[in-house]
């Protein structure tokens, strides 16, 4: 009789104690609580209105720039190009860690200050240790007439705005 | 005979209000000597004897002691700094050039703020050099090595978070540049990024978040891990000294010989 008592009792499903059941819900909760702590904390780190400049500019008339010309917007950090084909707009900022390239008109090329990265008007690099060449960004004309790039749309190379 | 001062020294130190603070009695026994370092909060840390070579300048050359000498100065100047500086983008640079030329001692304590800056992170390289060809980081310091580079990093963190403060174009590029090299990490490169500038560029926000960082966030940091490191030092046997080690590392001459006879 014994052995068929014990029998019966390992073929039961593994009970578990009242002690061990609180505790883990006790570990459970727990465990909830910090994975909503770390959500919470990412949300509120994470601005949800930013007062930064659009990314949208204005860049005025098309006329007003000079025909094979290249014009920086400093505040918006791009460059207005206008070739034979057409216009473009480049990103000035440079792909290697951000710094802000300029235009050096004697050598006609766009250089970075920081780590001496070059590349040509339209981008490319010639030298340096930037990783991709200047993003071309999405360029069009308002209704108003007026030449508007978004910083935000880079678009493959080489495709002339032509006016 | 005990001069007159001395006796002014020792009525003070048996009066009531002294004993209030001091519990640990006046009187130069090797007991009460031990009692005054371990009943006191800050001494507690440090073990209550040590050996006359461990505190020699020639054992430690006291690069730790002269890093935690830097990190106060910091401390007591930076909180000065604090009381003209706005982390705000209109005013902060406005603040760090009235700092310089127009508040009293501004320029004293700005320039003292930046040179123990300087001193402090060479002091925490001299430290970790001597610290790494003493051999001090070996059994049972390892653990204090890495509470070393913990406090290491703090330093360097401490350096870059306070680079930004002055809100010169130095400051701006070389964050911008510091901060996109956080890009680079895989994954998740983007969001640490937004989350360290608190926006996409560096801006008002990203000198507040600096501002927090270098002010509150890493100094709290680093005095927990300062605490924690000059406790272990008592924990893991005392400051290390060349010639107190066991000589169990060197090879034993018995064995080599054993070998050559074969």
């Amino acid at each position: 009789m014994p052995d068929e008592a014990l029998k019966v009792t390992q073929a039961l499903p593994k009970e578990i104690d009242r002690r061990a059941f609180f505790t883990k819900i006790g570990l459970g909760s727990l465990g909830i609580a910090a994975a909503g702590t770390i959500v919470f904390s990412y949300e509120y780190l994470s601005p949800n209105v930013l007062y930064e400049p659009s990314a949208i500019v204005n860049a005025g008339k098309p006329e007003s720039f000079a025909l094979n010309s290249v014009t920086m917007d400093v505040n918006s950090g791009i460059y207005l190009v206008r070739a034979d084909e057409g216009y473009f707009a480049l990103n000035a900022v440079c792909t290697h860690l951000g710094c802000l390239t300029a235009w050096n008109q004697d050598l006609g090329i766009i250089a970075c200050p920081c780590h001496g990265s070059k590349f040509t008007r339209t981008g490319e690099k010639i030298e340096g240790p930037a990783p991709k060449p200047l993003p071309w960004l999405k360029t069009w004309v308002s209704d108003e007439g007026d030449l508007m790039v978004d910083r935000s749309t880079d678009i493959p190379p080489l495709q002339y705005l032509r006016i | 005979m005990p001069t007159k001062a001395d006796q002014i020294v020792d009525k003070v130190r048996e009066s009531r209000v002294w004993r209030s603070v001091f519990r640990s009695g006046t009187g130069n026994s090797t007991l009460h000597r031990a009692l005054a370092i371990q009943q006191n909060i800050f001494l507690h840390l440090f073990a209550t004897k040590v050996r006359k070579r461990m505190v020699r300048f020639s054992a430690t050359w006291y690069l730790g002691t002269l890093t935690f000498g830097t990190f106060l100065i910091l401390v007591i100047t930076g909180i000065l700094l604090m009381l003209y500086y706005h982390p705000s983008v209109p005013q902060a640079y406005a603040d760090m050039k009235d700092l310089q030329f127009v508040v009293s001692s501004g320029l004293f304590l700005r320039n003292l703020h930046r040179w123990s800056a300087q001193l402090m992170v060479f002091l925490v390289f001299a430290h970790m050099f001597k610290v790494f060809y003493r051999g001090a980081y070996r059994t049972p310091r390892e653990f204090n090595w890495v509470i070393g580079i913990v406090l290491l990093l703090i330093t360097l963190l401490l350096s870059y978070t306070g680079y930004l403060l002055p809100w010169d174009q130095l400051a701006f590029w070389a964050i911008t540049v510091g901060s996109n090299l956080s890009s680079a990490v895989p994954l998740v490169g983007s969001k640490i990024h937004f989350l360290l500038l608190g926006g996409n560029q560096v801006n008002a926000n990203a000198l507040l978040r600096f501002y927090v960082l270098h002010c509150v966030v890493l100094p709290l940091a680093a005095i927990l891990f300062i605490a924690i490191h000059f406790w272990r030092i008592r924990k893991d046997g005392g400051l290390y000294v060349q010639q107190s080690e066991p000589k169990a590392q060197a090879v034993p001459e018995t064995a080599l010989t054993a070998k050559e006879v074969k």
